[in-house]
């Protein structure tokens, strides 16, 4: 293990550099039975978000008087990592699913509907490492499709500490045999950062890292905040131009 | 975003719409003095007024609003209906002018009936009644009830009912839009295909520009392959 090099020469595996993010490619309103879907692609993640709701809540005793619940279910598929994943919720998701429910409920205007739940899923057909950020991204811009009021928008990445650099959105390499790795979920309102949603670590960092990869995460979640913002936008301006 | 006012802007939750909190309109909220976009949708500015016309979303029933609904239910003293929102509706038997002493509920309207009703009132406990007692309500036992996303319905009633106007002068049916999104369209099943399509291409361009010349040309030259068609097997 101690032979392997994660960094050499300034660069990482992959060839990118310490603030650069994978390639990311989002699809907007692919599921045609939801009110809201997202196709999203971050480095060999795949993964498809689904929206539905505000809807009335079933089973009825969870439904709250004073505004909507809302329910997020992470979910890998089995063929999703190379060793079978047994199917259904494990620890693992069942926590990603809490605290990444967590940060949408903060921006989701639920008190607009009472009674009501908005139902969110996300599947991961391929995992590479920080899925849970590539989900709450495809989530979030779901969201946006299915027409739900919210304060803003829910833009997620993660940091890494491999071989004592601090470098952003770490791959699955970086994430298995590097020393730290900690996700972000920044709320996006009006082109600004305005708060953290989700921020959770796995290993050790010093308060100065944690301070750089703070820097670090905002810089890259304003990257994928235009890219959530033009997928948006062109699946609106796709419908024009076929007049 | 100012300059290009000519053109509709689409905005995003959480976009900056406006400094004056005065001005804050639907589909907007105001945190700290300033005004924000909380749905995705097009931006509809003057010096007065912020308004966001929403490009999804689900129907939320107000009072007034004529509805497209299926009995999903009927109980001793009313019918349960599913209006197409996050609310189940209930129709008291008296809002009912069919029903009458010794006539069972059932009998009125069973489950799977349609009817066109209107809303009474939705309380804090977001139970939503619904009326009979109306002009425009029915019960729907012909024609045909075509769904289209909530969000665009004003678009296909138009500016002061122009656009519903057009299609039922031009084609000689009648058309009830609901509120929620279902449409019922009923008389001659052929001009009732053109309307549906009409209806369908008014839904995926709602956001667009000049949509009622294109509707009017579209519904004209539909109506001339009717006739064409109509001479060649007569």
């Amino acid at each position: 293990m101690e032979e392997l090099k994660l960094i050499m020469d300034g660069k990482r595996l992959d060839g990118r550099g310490f603030d650069e993010l994978r390639p990311i490619k989002i699809e907007v309103g692919v599921l045609k039975r939801a009110d809201g879907s997202c196709y999203l692609e971050m480095g060999r993640n795949k993964v498809m978000a689904a929206v539905y709701g505000p809807r009335e809540v079933h089973p009825k005793h969870l439904a709250d008087p004073s505004k909507a619940i809302v329910r997020y279910r992470y979910n890998m598929a089995p063929f999703s990592v190379e060793e079978r994943k047994r199917p259904g919720p494990d620890r693992r998701s069942v926590e990603i699913s809490k605290v990444s429910r967590e940060a949408l409920e903060t921006i989701i205007m639920t008190e607009m509907f009472p009674r009501s739940a908005v139902d969110i899923f996300v599947e991961i057909l391929q995992a590479d490492a920080g899925s849970r950020t590539a989900c709450l991204n495809a989530a979030s811009v779901a969201l946006v499709d299915a027409g739900i009021p919210m304060k803003g928008i829910v833009t997620s990445v993660a940091v890494a500490k491999v071989d004592g650099q601090i470098v952003l959105d770490p791959m699955k390499e970086e994430d298995n045999y590097g020393e730290a790795d900690m996700p972000f979920a920044f709320v996006i309102r009006n082109g600004k950062i305005e708060s953290i949603a989700l921020l959770q670590m796995d290993g050790n960092m010093t308060r100065d890292e944690v301070k750089q990869g703070l820097e670090l995460a905002k810089k890259g979640a304003m990257e994928i905040y235009q890219l959530q913002r033009e997928a948006i936008m062109k699946k609106y301006r796709t419908e024009e131009e076929e007049e | 975003m100012s300059e290009k006012s000519e053109k509709r802007v689409i905005v995003m939750p959480g976009d900056l719409v406006s400094t004056n909190p005065r001005a804050a309109g639907y589909g907007t909220y105001v945190e700290n003095g300033k005004v924000y976009a909380r749905v995705l949708g097009l931006l509809d500015k003057t010096d007065t007024s912020v308004r966001i016309i929403p490009l999804n979303g689900k129907y939320v029933p107000s009072p007034n609003d004529v509805v497209i609904g299926i009995v999903r239910e009927v109980a001793g003293n009313g019918w349960v209906v599913d209006i197409n929102c996050p609310y189940q509706a209930f129709l008291p038997a008296q809002e009912n002018p069919e029903c009458r002493p010794g006539k069972k509920a059932n009998d009125v309207l069973d489950i799977g009936d349609a009817i066109i009703a209107k809303v009474v009132s939705i309380d804090p406990k977001m139970k939503v009644t619904l009326t009979m007692k109306d002009r425009v309500c029915r019960p729907i036992r012909f024609g045909r009830i075509v769904a289209i996303n909530p969000a665009r319905v004003p678009r296909v009633i138009g500016k002061k009912g122009s656009m519903i106007k057009l299609l039922k002068s031009e084609l000689g049916i009648q058309i009830v839009v609901g509120q929620n999104g279902l449409v019922w369209i009923s008389g001659d099943r052929r001009k009732v295909n053109i309307a549906e399509e009409a209806i369908y291409i008014i839904e995926s361009e709602a956001h667009t520009e000049g949509l009622t010349d294109r509707i009017t040309e579209f519904v004209k030259r539909r109506k001339e392959e009717l006739e064409k068609e109509g001479t060649r097997n007569g």
